[in-house]
């Protein structure tokens, strides 16, 4: 598909407080952005916004898909979000978790593609127990999951490799080459070490 | 993704596609809303977060009802009906409120919301959770009807007519707490909020269910308590039509 993520002169503010102003940025499909600044500087607030989640206090956010416009709160299906702030239902498990959304996305997804999906993401074998059994890094990976079953042409990552190991680092690196080729990633990150993911890097201000 | 409109002619054919896609996009939204019915349902059975807490107020009240006025179940007087039926529907209420909310209020406190925002439909989301309110508040009416029946001595004059009210009203109580729990959850002020706009949505349907009902429990009262069957099911549709325009935005905001 090919996809477009237009953001112009995007602002957010919390109460009285600018967290930043007149944002402007394009990518296109096989672009990554890595947002990058200091804690509290407004990297997880852009991304909720590319995500739809949060309105923007100025400017507009679009994503061309084809020949349609879509506003951030109707392109769900465009997007994959993974977040520390994403929670998913710790009472069902990683399968039951799945199945839901992808039937509320209306998409097909029988138990053999669930089981690659989970494997893709290093979870084999755990797909029967409930998320409330999870660590943080497995909870982690389930994100991915969630994520990845809509094959969404952009992947926002707000600390892709928080909580997880070394070989969970390397599931988040095999996602982001593998979207890289078709769609859009955009990462924001505090660790030096995934600067090396951008095509662009946005550096947001300090507190 | 959007739907398109397409038009193919021939010689003496015209075939639109507007209606099939129109069609197969409120079939997928029935289909998400079953899924998100499904999924909470699957949670409180497991978690039974609501059901306890519903049918244990229920229960308490009953018993506390029949221990203190047993004699009201007794007697046949209009103005007894009228309390018995009242007593019955305040127990609903309460027991209802306790519970109703957890819907959206514990995707609130599990954090799931963002989740659900970002894959599912909102009127979908809304007719899921619309769907276990009614599923819970059909156990509820029952569950609380046994036991006033069998505890108050409650004495149903027109069973059937009786069901018919326990349907509306709960039915009227599922479409206006439902869009207030979704309401509230994205609130700031909840406990001030919900008092401020349970007031004037919960009031008017409760006060013609608890005369409708006391119409039924009358004997051959099945005919006097139409008018309030008409008006609860009226106020159903209304609040339900409203519900579905107004919950996008409650959604997002």
């Amino acid at each position: 598909m090919d996809i477009r993520l237009i953001v112009e002169e995007v602002a957010a503010s919390y109460g009285t407080r600018n967290v930043f102003a007149a944002v402007s940025v394009e990518l296109c499909a096989g672009e990554t952005m890595v947002v990058s600044g200091q804690n509290g500087s407004g990297k997880s607030t852009f991304l909720r916004l590319l995500a739809g989640l949060q309105r923007a206090d100025a400017g507009q956010i679009t994503y061309l898909a084809g020949n349609e416009a879509f506003d951030p709160r109707d392109a769900g299906h465009l997007i994959g979000w993974v977040a520390p702030d994403l929670m998913l239902y710790r009472d069902l498990t990683a399968r039951e978790n799945l199945r839901f959304f992808a039937a509320v996305r209306r998409i097909s997804l029988d138990d053999h593609a669930i089981d690659e999906v989970l494997a893709r993401v290093g979870l084999a074998g755990r797909s029967d127990d409930r998320l409330a059994a999870y660590s943080s890094g497995m909870t982690q990976r389930m994100r991915y999951a969630y994520a990845l079953i809509h094959h969404p042409p952009v992947l926002l990552l707000d600390e892709p490799t928080v909580t997880l190991d070394e070989r969970g680092a390397e599931v988040v690196d095999t996602v982001i080459n593998a979207q890289r080729r078709h769609g859009i990633v955009v990462i924001a990150t505090n660790d030096p070490r995934e600067l090396r993911y951008g095509d662009l890097v946005l550096e947001f201000g300090s507190t | 993704m959007a739907g398109h409109s397409s038009t193919e002619q021939d010689p003496g054919l015209t075939l639109t596609t507007q209606q099939p896609v129109a069609q197969q996009r409120i079939v997928d939204l029935l289909q998400a809303a079953w899924a998100v019915f499904v999924k909470d349902l699957r949670i409180e059975l497991r978690t039974r977060y609501a059901i306890n807490a519903m049918v244990l107020f229920a229960a308490c009240t009953a018993m506390m009802v029949s221990i203190g006025t047993t004699f009201i179940g007794l007697r046949r007087t209009e103005e007894a009906l009228l309390i018995q039926a009242s007593l019955l529907w305040i127990a609903l209420l309460f027991a209802a409120i306790s519970g109703l909310s957890r819907g959206f209020v514990h995707e609130e406190e599990t954090r799931t919301l963002a989740a659900l925002r970002l894959a599912a439909p909102a009127i979908a989301v809304y007719l899921g959770k619309f769907l276990l309110n009614l599923a819970l508040l059909a156990l509820l009416g029952l569950i609380t009807s046994l036991l006033f029946i069998v505890l108050v001595r409650v004495q149903v004059g027109s069973p059937l007519a009786f069901l018919g009210m326990l349907a509306a009203g709960g039915l009227s109580l599922a479409t206006s707490t439902t869009i207030l729990a979704a309401i509230i959850t994205r609130a700031s002020f909840k406990n001030a909020l919900f008092a401020v706009l349970a007031f004037p949505l919960l009031v008017p349907p409760l006060i013609i269910a608890i005369q409708g009902t006391a119409a039924t429990l009358a004997d051959g009262g099945g005919v006097v308590a139409l008018p309030a069957l008409q008006f609860l099911i009226a106020y159903s549709v209304a609040m339900f039509v409203a519900s579905l325009l107004l919950f996008r935005f409650v959604w997002e905001a």
